[in-house]
């Protein structure tokens, strides 16, 4: 298995299929299901272990569905929100 | 929201390991409010409020904005956004911004208005807050179309285009040619900052999320009109796929309507 | 006593906005009301800071007044008809909005461009709501250059009070004429009314403020329409203000608001000259409408004339009010024309003395 770097989570009775995630990902790691959400969208899923944390799929998200997670230590333009949220977490800003 | 509350990945490769908050690099602004949009699949509105709302929440100046509403798709704006707003008459919403502006000048105001709204209905209004260089942010979400209505002609459609009102694709003969607002508005000198951005890449995505961020840096220095135009798609009106729809953008609005600063302050040119 | 002096009604108006406490002025010049932006534009800023801006329109100053009032301050614009007819679609959203503010009409001669001379002729688009909807401005009708100052306290009072906007409708007459005017007092800028609703920036002790008028679920508008409904029996049960003359004793009753009103009152003298038991009622609340009071004096009285610059308005409301039950009368000019006392008498003479 490659090392993995990162992860999403998907709230996906909130995803409306739109597939805009999909081209924007930059690793191929995610399409959509082919099972429906209560809405009826065919939701997005992970479908390959390699996501990067590289956020391009929350990014282009309009529904703001996506939440990323990345393993390694470099900083991101997200630090402020972060640091909102979490209180007790090691942030490794260069 | 906490993580236990997401539903989980319908996959065997959800990395417990990663999927803690140590690692949380992206996750929806706590100032957008959690209930579904009601915007199309793949629609942009939805993308820029997400991202006006990061940027408010980032500066920490949620206490400090109000924000004005459009009449158009996004007339419920004020519903997602955790701040208080006001909603305008169509075409209004500058002129609404300049009397909270003037009122409260230590305030950060912004509108978010429509290509229908504010360079048709409300053109008067807009060239005239922005000659008055009232220190405000304009976010103009040109999409071509009059989205609300349901897919009319809007000053902004390409020549050429198909829309309910022009069936057989835009005549400037008869119509006129689609009206460059920002680079009109760019001339006066009470204007700041003008941008043209998109939101149909993560790139692209990324610098919209700059431009906002700047104009409200902008108006704290009481520098005057900030306008940010972003190029948006409308795949429900275009009868496109949203994935179709942001190609219509790549090729089709992007070369009419060039990316990129318009109009910057002078101290940075 | 307050400081008294002689001034226009336009400008009486400007100054006692500047006392009243109003912390934002939007208005695009019309004659014959420019008196009123020239005045606060020279006096107000440097006085008490106001805000005082010349907008490109009416269309935006009605909707600078929306920001302005839901951001919780005193804001008022004046007009005369043309831009008064301009800011009835924002007039609409903020009666449902529910923004406290305050408008001047100093109505001039229509339809159209029409006459810069004085008029009556905006009475239903005040009274009736000229925009859309089911709404109501709590309507002032000065007949003296005192009222043109008192009312506008007493208007920002009452659109604070009801969360309601207010109209001060008058003319070009009252607008132009001068009288000795006593001035109130400075008031606190902005009121004394608390404004919890007001979109001032939401801070963590507090949900969200909205001001909003787009409710798309009928329910939830029916609702809000009721609940207008509700605050306008509540106005029209505390709010009616009026002004009788010798009506106690009277047969026959003139009636009349504003500059109409004003003539009336020799008319009313010169018919007492020749015996004639005539009275004088002047609505001061053209909404609320002094109903009740016509309905009272209905049993005792033998017709109504009722004069107005116009083709007749106002005499609707006063036939609603009596019912049928006494023979109500009409008599108007038009076009800027102001009829005279001996010309409003020999009509009252015509109908009611000889049984024309
Ligand atoms: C005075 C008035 N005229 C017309 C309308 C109908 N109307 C509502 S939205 C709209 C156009 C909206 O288009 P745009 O501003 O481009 O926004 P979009 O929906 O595309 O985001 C129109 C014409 C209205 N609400 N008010
Ligand atoms: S974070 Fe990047 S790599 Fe991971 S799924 Fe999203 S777009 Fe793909
Ligand atoms: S971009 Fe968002 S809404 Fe669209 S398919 Fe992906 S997760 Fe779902
Ligand atoms: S109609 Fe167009 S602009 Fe409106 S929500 Fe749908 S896609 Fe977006
Ligand atoms: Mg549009």
């Amino acid at each position: 298995m490659a090392k993995v770097k990162g992860d999403i989570i998907v709230d996906i009775e909130k995803c409306k299929g739109c597939e805009l995630c999909v081209v924007a990902c930059p690793q191929g790691a995610i399409a959509l299901s082919d099972n429906i959400n209560k809405k009826g969208y065919h939701y997005m899923i992970k479908i390959k272990d390699n996501c990067t944390g590289c956020e391009n799929c929350a990014l282009v998200c309009p529904d703001a569905v996506i939440t990323v997670y990345r393993k390694s230590g470099k900083k991101k333009e997200k630090i402020a929100t972060i640091s909102n949220v979490q209180n007790n977490m090691t942030m490794e800003v260069n | 929201m906490d993580e236990k509350d997401l539903k989980l990945n319908e996959t065997e490769f959800l990395n417990e390991d990663i999927c803690v908050a140590e690692y949380l690099v992206y996750k929806k602004p706590e100032t957008l409010i959690d209930i579904d949009l009601h915007y199309c699949p793949g629609c942009g509105h939805g993308v820029v409020h997400r991202l006006l709302m990061e940027v408010i929440e980032e500066m920490n100046i949620v206490d400090k904005v109000i924000g004005v509403a459009p009449v158009g798709c996004s007339v419920f704006a004020y519903n997602y956004m955790d701040i208080d707003m006001q909603e305008a008459a169509h075409g209004r919403a500058t002129a609404v911004a300049t009397g909270i502006k003037r009122v409260l000048p230590d305030k950060l105001v912004f509108t978010y208005q429509g290509d229908g709204d504010l360079a048709a209905i409300g053109t008067a209004e807009t060239i005239h807050a922005c000659n008055r260089g009232e220190n405000f942010l304009i976010v103009f979400i040109n999409n071509a179309v009059y989205g609300m209505t349901s897919g009319q002609m809007a000053p902004t459609t390409l020549p050429g285009m198909v829309t309910t009102t022009t069936p057989f694709g835009r005549d400037t003969s008869i119509t006129g040619f689609p009206l460059k607002i920002s680079e009109l508005v760019a001339q006066l000198p009470g204007v700041c900052y003008v941008t043209r951005t998109s939101v149909h890449t993560a790139g692209n995505v990324r610098r919209t999320k700059k431009a906002i961020q700047k104009a409200f840096e902008y108006q704290m220095q009481n520098k005057g009109t900030c306008l940010i135009e972003v190029l948006s798609n409308c795949p429900s009106n275009w009868k496109m796929t949203p994935l179709e729809s942001n190609k219509f953008i790549e090729e089709e609005m992007i070369p009419f309507y060039p990316l990129g600063d318009i109009k910057v302050p002078k101290e940075e040119k | 006593m307050g400081e008294v002096r002689l001034m226009k009604g336009n400008e009486a108006l400007a100054e006692a906005a500047i006392r009243a406490g109003c912390d934002a002025y939007f208005g695009y010049p019309i004659t014959p009301q420019s008196e009123v932006l020239e005045y606060l534009s020279r006096e107000a800023p440097q006085r008490t800071g106001m805000v005082v801006l010349q907008a490109e329109s009416e269309i935006a100053s009605i909707n600078m007044i929306y920001g302005a009032a839901g951001a919780g301050k005193r804001a008022m614009t004046t007009s005369s008809s043309p831009g008064i007819s301009l800011m009835q679609e924002g007039l609409s959203y903020i009666a449902a909005a529910e923004l406290p503010c305050l408008l001047a009409n100093i109505n001039r001669g229509g339809p159209g461009l029409g006459t810069i001379q004085p008029a009556q002729s905006d009475y239903f688009q005040s009274v009736k709501g000229g925009g859309h909807g089911d709404y109501k401005l709590i309507v002032l009708a000065p007949s003296s250059v005192q009222e043109m100052a008192d009312f506008v306290r007493l208007g920002f009072d009452l659109a604070d009070k009801y969360r309601n906007p207010v109209m001060i409708l008058s003319d070009g007459a009252i607008g132009q004429m001068m009288e000795k005017v006593e001035l109130f007092e400075q008031q606190p800028k902005g009121g004394t009314f608390p404004k919890p609703w007001a979109t001032t920036g939401k801070t963590k002790d507090r949900q969200r403020n909205i001001i909003t008028s787009l409710h798309i679920d009928p329910k939830e508008m029916e609702n809000i329409n009721l609940r207008l409904q509700e605050k306008y029996h509540a106005i029209e049960e505390n709010e009616v203000r009026y002004e009788v003359m010798k009506i106690d004793d009277a047969e026959f009753i003139l009636t009349a608001y504003g500059l109409a009103a004003r003539i009336c009152q020799k008319v009313v003298e010169l018919a007492r000259e020749k015996n004639y038991k005539v009275g004088l009622i002047r609505p001061i609340t053209l909404f609320p409408f002094p109903k009740k009071l016509f309905a009272e004096i209905v049993p005792r009285i033998k017709g109504i004339l009722d004069v107005e610059l116009n083709a007749g308005q106002m005499v609707e409301d006063v036939k609603l009010s009596v019912e049928g039950k006494v023979r109500v009368e009409f008599y108007g000019r038009m076009g800027g024309i102001i009829p005279t006392p001996e010309e409003i008498l020999e009509h009252f003479e015509k109908i009611f003395i000889k049984g024309e």
